[in-house]
């Protein structure tokens, strides 16, 4: 009894082994993709573009920074770089909150009918937002013909290549991610919260002051990061819509680029703006820690903060309340009849006058595409001659056929490296998963530009410039942090027993995968895929350096011809870009409802 | 007692320093009923976890019919599970999830279907096929899970907890199902539960788990009047605990002494010795009680509550004899039941074949 035990412990130890080196390398298979496409298409160039800042032609060389820091321009760029940032994130935050706060209030019908609006300036391209407030608030624009007719202004003003025009385009660029941001941690508030305060007393504007808008806190903060880190690494609104004045930090670096191919000094540059989202990013994680970012916790931000601060901030939202408590009082009687955590027709009329400005600018070309009387409002006269422009040119039309290829490329070579990825985070026990996390979110906080400067002297080294794989290599590291957290977030709800279960039942690794898994992950697949095809479709930072002439992509196109001229052909391309995502989003969205039947 | 269908000997399982499953043996009969029963944490989960192939053992084997699968993949084990919160496929209609393990053992899907129509049959929802998990009642639910566990004919039959969600009528009639069930197919049954009052009216052999470890395997009846520790007397049922001193051991009965009254009473099979501390378990409905008699010389209480539960009434009594806890007694409610005010002095009497007692912890 006791030898043939020992040998069954023999026996098994043997088993235990292969069995962990299996999970070991099966580990490994999940990982490696992702972190081998990271470290030679993200962190290899963006490396050397850093490198480059600090080489001059005989070794180690600080010039560039003297060069950087010896006049106040590029300070003074900075500076202008971060105000404007500042102020699109303040702005777009609070006009964002009210239709977070709508949203998150709503269910089934009425709350996809708000998100479609959202997700379809979400996904309208910055180009053809940018392009459309170009057209609007020109001088024969619809403000300034509306301004004329109202009899406020006795000539067309100036309304263009100023610091408003550029707020405007900025904050109606991100307002939509700022809204989705703040949405992700606010449907994880618990409704009845609110409620119970009303039952404890509270009247609705405390109720909405000391108890759900704290908790909300951590979802303002993260839209607030989201919108300001985007906004500093953005050039095509400040470049389309600003003036010398509203010259942004981005923009310096593609000049650099494009004009004197400095890369040293292009180096430096991104350095700086390198260290200043950096900056950025590690107060904000004293603060409010990074792990809000992604809704998943609450608690830590509830409870940070000095005691003196936290004393401060209680007594201004008691204020607050008490303030939006009396204002409610001089209401009639009867409108104020509504159970706790119900919204007001007020807020619904506030929201939907935000939602209405969102995709107006994007609706307007619509009818400006088929006047024949240029882009001035009101459009005049009917004509296809600007489509028949479009569809006619052999530029056009490439660029249409290289965004598709690199596109569904891009969509598939993410889903290939980053599904895996999130099923090791989610489900598997490593160690340094935080780390792996940092690697899969880097592409979202370094600057885009930073990406494609470093990426454009990568591919020039290894001839992948103008090629399209070149381009699905570059789109994937930016479009793979979205489709992992989109999978780690359908992960996450997925119950894992099922897989379990189907194990128990005779099902083996690839056929639980197959019949059970990847089934009930579909529509989530299918999500991420469209994310990251999206991503691509509309990617202009990239595909402004590795792209060019006959292989350019569609953003790319549209780009040189904005900056040239503004015609109606944009107006034109524009139209078929919006109604195009607005057919994706409207599928995207079929897809999703059987499998949520 | 028939063949052995499961042995498991040495079976351990930790999670960092937490034991989970200390050093574990355990043999499960063909065509028994096992219930594994405990608290929350005692390691009733971990166990039926490590049976099914859902969790890795440390150390140790699990023999099925002789063959080793302590490391076999859950699909290679012959065993069929039913989940607490039934893990059915969204995904798949009611007779796709029920016939989804017989397309896993290359059955044609006709012969398939046919099958997971009988077995829908079996749990009595035929008339449910083409629906979705989503579409059913939790009961209806909880039936498929049954059936789709059971339709491949698995030697083994593993439960975890698989009425926890249902509403304590439909738990009692599935109660009833499930043994019905266990009658016709004869399939032996793991099945885990917390709840007492369920391993008592399902199991051939119950097996009480405490803190990572076995406390006592037996019968119910066993179990219940021969508990062998205070762990397992509290657990199961309600019972007065008494504290007494052993005065005399003769073969299975012994006198003890408990507040200075002596009385007869049984052992429950551990040896004992005079002078030994004990704890004297009766069970409240073995109880009886009257009106004291001055120096009646039994153990007397102030009656402090009466509760009448349904079918029993329940009387709480403070001790007037030292050294004793609260006691409860407990009869059958009858319309015309002797009556008690709250505040009589009342005695209390038990049979000494009715009162076991068990080694203090330590002792």
């Amino acid at each position: 009894m006791a030898s043939s035990h020992v040998v069954a412990q023999g026996v098994n130890h043997a088993a235990r082994r292969a069995h962990a080196r299996r999970r070991v390398l099966t580990k490994l298979a999940m990982g490696v993709p992702l972190v081998a496409l990271l470290a030679v298409f993200l962190i290899l160039p963006v490396g050397q573009l850093l490198a480059l800042s600090v080489v001059g032609e005989s070794g180690f060389s600080l010039k560039q920074y003297q060069q950087l820091f010896a006049s106040s321009v590029y300070f003074d760029v900075l500076l202008i770089t971060l105000k404007i940032s500042l102020l699109t994130a303040v702005f777009s935050t609070v006009l964002g909150y009210p239709v977070a706060y709508l949203i998150s209030t709503r269910g089934g019908r009425a709350k996809e009918r708000l998100l479609f609006w959202v997700l379809l300036a979400f996904w309208t391209s910055f180009l053809v937002r940018a392009f459309a407030w170009v057209v609007l608030l020109g001088r024969h624009g619809v403000v300034n013909k509306l301004l004329l007719g109202l009899g406020l202004i006795e000539r067309p003003a100036d309304l263009l290549y100023n610091l408003g025009s550029v707020l405007v385009g900025m904050v109606h660029a991100l307002l939509p991610l700022a809204v989705l941001t703040m949405l992700s941690v606010m449907e994880n508030i618990d409704r009845n919260l609110p409620r119970a305060a009303s039952t404890l007393g509270a009247r609705p504007g405390s109720a909405f002051w000391k108890v759900y808008f704290p908790l909300s806190l951590p979802g303002v903060a993260a839209g607030a990061i989201m919108v300001f880190v985007t906004s500093i690494g953005f050039f095509i609104v400040p470049a389309l819509l600003g003036g010398r004045r509203e010259t942004m930090i981005t923009q310096l670096i593609i000049d650099q680029i494009q004009q004197t191919l400095n890369w040293g000094f292009a180096g430096a540059i991104s350095v700086l703006l390198l260290v200043v989202v950096l900056a950025v990013f590690v107060v904000y994680d004293r603060l409010l820690g990074l792990s809000t970012m992604t809704g998943s916790s609450s608690a830590r931000a509830a409870g940070a903060g000095s005691s003196f601060a936290h004393r401060i901030g209680d007594a201004i939202l008691t204020v607050l309340g008490v303030i939006t408590d009396a204002l409610l009082a001089l209401l009639p009687r009867r409108r104020r009849r509504r159970a706790p955590g119900e919204s007001s027709r007020g807020l619904s009329v506030v929201v939907w006058t935000i939602l209405i400005v969102m995709t107006v600018p994007a609706v307007l070309m619509i009818p400006l595409s088929f006047g024949s009387g240029g882009l001035n409002w009101p459009p005049t006269g009917f004509t296809l001659q600007w489509y028949q422009d479009v569809f006619n040119s052999p530029i056009w039309m490439q660029a249409l056929t290289r965004s598709l290829i690199v596109g569904v490329g891009t969509g598939l070579l993410s889903m290939l490296i980053g599904t895996p990825a999130a099923f090791l985070l989610v489900r598997g026990n490593l160690p340094g998963k935080g780390l792996l996390l940092g690697l899969v979110l880097s592409p979202i906080v370094v600057p885009r530009i930073i990406i494609a400067v470093g990426l454009f002297y990568f591919f020039a080294n290894i001839g992948l410039v103008g090629s399209a794989l070149g381009l699905v290599l570059g789109h994937t590291v930016v479009a793979v942090p979205y489709v992992v957290m989109t999978m780690m977030a359908v992960l996450r709800t997925y119950d894992t027993r099922l897989d379990l279960a189907a194990q128990s039942l005779g099902a083996g690794r690839f056929a639980t995968l197959r019949h059970v898994t990847l089934p009930i992950l579909g529509a989530g697949m299918m999500s991420s895929f469209l994310f990251a095809f999206a991503t691509s479709f509309d990617e202009l930072t990239i595909a402004l350096f590795a792209s060019g002439g006959l292989n350019a992509t569609l953003p790319k196109q549209f780009w040189d011809e904005v900056t040239l001229q503004v015609s109606p052909v944009i107006a034109a391309v524009s139209t078929c870009l919006f109604l195009f995502v607005g057919a994706l989003i409207f599928v995207a969205d079929r897809l999703r409802r059987p499998a949520a039947r | 007692m028939a063949a052995s269908s499961l042995k498991i000997s040495q079976l351990t399982k930790t999670y960092g320093d937490f034991v989970a499953l200390a050093p574990t043996d355990l043999d499960v009969a063909d065509g028994e009923f096992l219930t594994l029963l405990g608290p929350s944490g005692s390691g009733k989960t971990t166990l039926l976890s490590l049976i099914a192939g859902l969790a890795d053992a440390d150390a140790g084997a699990i023999l099925m019919e002789g063959a080793d699968i302590t490391y076999s993949p859950p699909y290679e084990r012959d065993i069929g599970m039913v989940f607490q919160n039934y893990a059915l496929f969204p995904h798949m209609s009611v007779i796709d999830n029920i016939a989804f393990p017989l397309k896993m053992r290359k059955v044609g899907t006709a012969e398939a279907h046919r099958r997971a129509q009988e077995a829908l049959e079996m749990v009595r929802l035929p008339q449910v096929a083409a629906r979705f998990p989503r579409e059913l009642s939790g009961g209806q639910q909880q039936r498929i899970a049954l059936a789709r566990a059971l339709v491949f004919r698995p030697s083994i039959v593993l439960m975890d907890e698989p009425l926890g969600a249902l509403d304590k009528k439909l738990r009692d009639h599935m109660q009833l199902e499930i043994k019905r069930i266990h009658r016709e197919l004869g399939t032996t049954i793991i099945y885990v539960t917390h709840d007492q009052e369920e391993a008592m009216t399902m199991s051939d052999r119950i097996c009480l788990m405490n803190a990572g470890s076995i406390e006592q395997l037996g019968t119910p009846d066993d179990l219940y009047f021969r508990p062998r520790t205070l762990f397992v007397a509290d657990f199961l049922g309600e019972s007065n605990l008494l504290p007494a001193t052993v005065r005399a051991v003769a073969g299975e009965t012994l006198d003890v002494a408990m507040g200075g009254v002596v009385a007869p009473v049984g052992g429950n099979g551990a040896a004992f010795t005079p002078g030994q501390e004990v704890k004297v378990l009766v069970r409240p409905q073995n109880l009886t009680v009257d009106a004291a008699r001055p120096d009646d010389g039994r153990v007397t209480g102030r009656l402090a509550e009466i509760m009448v539960s349904g079918s029993l009434t329940k009387l709480y009594l403070d001790p007037v004899t030292p050294g004793l806890p609260p006691l409860v007694a407990a009869f059958p409610t009858h319309r015309r039941s002797p009556h008690h005010a709250i505040g009589d002095l009342l005695a209390v009497e038990w049979h000494s074949a009715d009162a076991v007692a068990i080694p203090c912890a330590g002792a």
